[in-house]
């Protein structure tokens, strides 16, 4: 008897780990596809994979607003600590990794025609790869002139 | 590459670039900083591509736009003279605004490249994140346009006020906003067009009305608004280098207008709103000077510095304008041979942009520890015997400190007067920006040195 009810018991427990691993397989399966998703497009995967662990309650945008909010603060206590000497060249590297727009410019160039769309896709390729251009001018102009600039601040001799 | 490798990437260089400001709390660590900044646009460039591969004639144009961006970019680094960084600045951030325009054109026609649905189905969400960034975008650029014309001389740096301009800018604002909604709702591409070209329009407006003299917080300002505009990019694409970046620079950017609009004790409101620096000029033109100043040869002040044991520089704008930071130093290197105790002192908004002297004074390889803050030198005037005041004006007037009536009444200055001599240098006796009589003019030990910066130091240089 008893041991019958120990077997009923192991067939339970048996039951709810299936269900358990059915579960998990579930959520690694959401998970796979949101990757997936995220991977068909552009890189999402941290909002994605946080999004399917939260059981898709939590949406992505959340956390780069998160993301958002903190580098804010960063941006704070950091600028407050650049001494007042280096302003200018404070503003010629803000501006040159501010270029970093220059992934948005990549992927509008990179992107392949879709049935049905040339036309628009031209039009991508058109505004990405003067996008491409003026971000390089920033990128190449910003830290090559802040790195002029840093290179004459000397000590004195 | 999978998308979680390169999310781990973009991270990288995200924390990348805020190394990179990090190194400028000092000039010992600014050229590491400045490095690990290049690095971080490297990881992310290649995360890029390597995320996604684009197709073969892709290849050929991105080859080619870094080719011929990096190739103009690298140029004008190169060939710039320091005293044009100002209007180079604001002409590096009108790149950035357009560029946030045509990546949110791109996304709006391609929007199957940036992973945010197909063209009539892209997310709400990611419409309204785009064309805020579209907006703040086209806002920077022609507004940093405008700064650039009026720094570089080539558009007059005095206020332009349009009658009814804050009734047109309210008008032109909340027609901006309706617009982004009906883009939200629509995806209509003329819709988005509109929203370019009222937002082009809006920038312009903006800055117009703002004079030269307040060009120090306009173009921080714009240094915020194109992180900010970069930021609302980020989001669309949902790329953390980019969101961390609009971040980083547009704090960076709102905490510089705020020490400029601290400098000139104004607020932010109304240094928006322009028009400062026009009418008030032209009323304080009205009364002609009558007090007796004294004046002095380049002959008195190279003996009067010589014979002094402590010499504190004070250099403004039309030091900057006159190109005299090379001969400063060398009549610095004179006293210094001389035994002289040389100092410099830097007011924050002196020049047109933040720290505009203290770049012109490293390229003139003067030490940057002999140059220092206001707030770190203030107290050492009263133990100076010169004040070599070259360039500088409002900064210096004592009624900023001692006259309630005075319109720049609570600026921060240089106590320059408590020297034991201040000399002058001066064109004539015209006013500053702010259009009031310097009462340091006046005073029984002031000493007015009339002629251009660069030619009297040379002067005084040979006279030594």
């Amino acid at each position: 008897m008893a041991s019958e009810m120990a077997l009923e018991k192991a067939r339970a427990a048996a039951d709810a780990a299936e269900a358990a691993a059915e579960a998990a397989r579930a959520a690694a399966d959401a998970a796979q596809t949101y990757a997936d998703q995220a991977a068909s497009g552009a890189a999402d995967a941290a909002g994605a994979i946080a999004h399917a662990a939260s059981g898709g309650a939590i949406d992505p945008f959340v956390f780069r607003l998160a993301v958002f909010v903190l580098a804010i603060f960063v941006g704070y206590y950091v600028v407050w600590s650049v001494t007042p000497a280096l302003h200018t060249p404070l503003m010629s590297v803000t501006n040159a990794i501010s270029s970093v727009i220059v992934v948005g410019a990549l992927l509008a160039v990179g992107v392949d025609a879709v049935a049905g769309q040339e036309a628009n896709t031209a039009w991508a390729h058109g505004f990405g790869f003067v996008a491409l251009i003026l971000a390089s001018v920033n990128i190449f102009g910003g830290f090559l002139v802040t790195s002029r600039m840093l290179a004459m601040y000397k000590k004195k001799s | 590459m999978t998308a979680n490798i390169a999310a781990f990437l973009y991270l990288v260089s995200g924390v990348l670039f805020i190394l990179a400001l990090r190194g400028l709390s000092h000039p010992t660590t600014s050229r590491q900083g400045n490095f690990f900044g290049m690095i971080g646009m490297a990881i992310a460039i290649l995360t890029t591509l390597g995320l996604a591969v684009p197709s073969g004639s892709g290849w050929v144009l991105i080859v080619l736009g870094l080719a011929i961006g990096g190739g103009i970019g690298a140029y004008i680094a190169r060939s710039i003279p320091m005293t044009a960084m100002p209007q180079l600045v604001a002409a590096f951030h009108s790149l950035v605004g357009l560029a946030a325009v045509l990546v949110a054109a791109g996304a709006i026609y391609a929007p199957e490249a940036f992973g945010i649905g197909e063209v009539g189905s892209i997310h709400a969400q990611a419409l309204i994140e785009s064309s805020l960034g579209v907006a703040i975008g086209a806002i920077t650029f022609t507004g940093s346009v405008i700064a650039f014309l009026k720094l570089d001389g080539r558009m007059s740096g005095k206020p332009i006020l349009l009658p009814g301009r804050h009734v047109i800018n309210i008008a032109l604002a909340a027609a901006i906003v309706i617009l982004i909604v009906a883009l939200a709702m629509t995806e209509s591409h003329t819709v988005f067009w509109l929203i370019v070209i009222l937002s082009l329009v809006f920038g312009g407006l903006l800055i117009v009305p703002i004079g030269g003299a307040d060009m120090p917080v306009v173009i921080s300002m714009l240094n915020s608004y194109s992180g900010w505009a970069a930021a609302g990019i980020g989001f669309t694409l949902g790329n953390m280098a980019l969101i961390i970046t609009g971040a980083l620079v547009g704090s960076s950017g709102a905490i510089l207008s705020y020490i400029m609009c601290k400098g000139m004790n104004r607020s932010f409101v109304s240094v928006i709103l322009g028009g400062f620096g026009g009418e008030t000029a032209a009323a304080a033109g009205g009364g002609v000077e009558e007090r007796p100043v004294k004046q002095g040869a380049a002959e008195d002040a190279a003996y009067l510095m010589k014979n002094a044991s402590k010499v504190i520089i004070v250099p403004g704008y039309g030091m900057a304008v006159a190109q005299a930071q090379h001969a400063l130093r060398e009549m610095a290197d004179k006293l210094k041979a001389e035994g002289v105790e040389v100092k410099y002192a830097i007011h924050p908004v002196a020049g047109r942009m933040p720290g505009h002297m203290n770049v012109l004074l490293a390229e003139a390889n003067v030490p940057y520890d002999e140059v220092f803050e206001l707030e770190d030198i203030n107290s050492e005037f009263a133990q100076a015997d010169v004040a070599y005041v070259i360039g500088a004006n409002d900064v210096t007037n004592p009624a900023a400190r001692d006259d309630p009536t005075s319109p720049i009444f609570g600026m921060p200055i240089l106590d320059v007067d408590k020297a034991k001599t201040v000399l002058f240098v001066k064109r004539g006796m015209g006013s500053g920006y702010a259009g009031i009589q310097n009462e340091l003019f006046f005073l029984d030990q002031t000493m007015m040195l009339f002629g251009d910066a660069k030619k009297m130091t040379e002067q005084i240089v040979k006279a030594m």
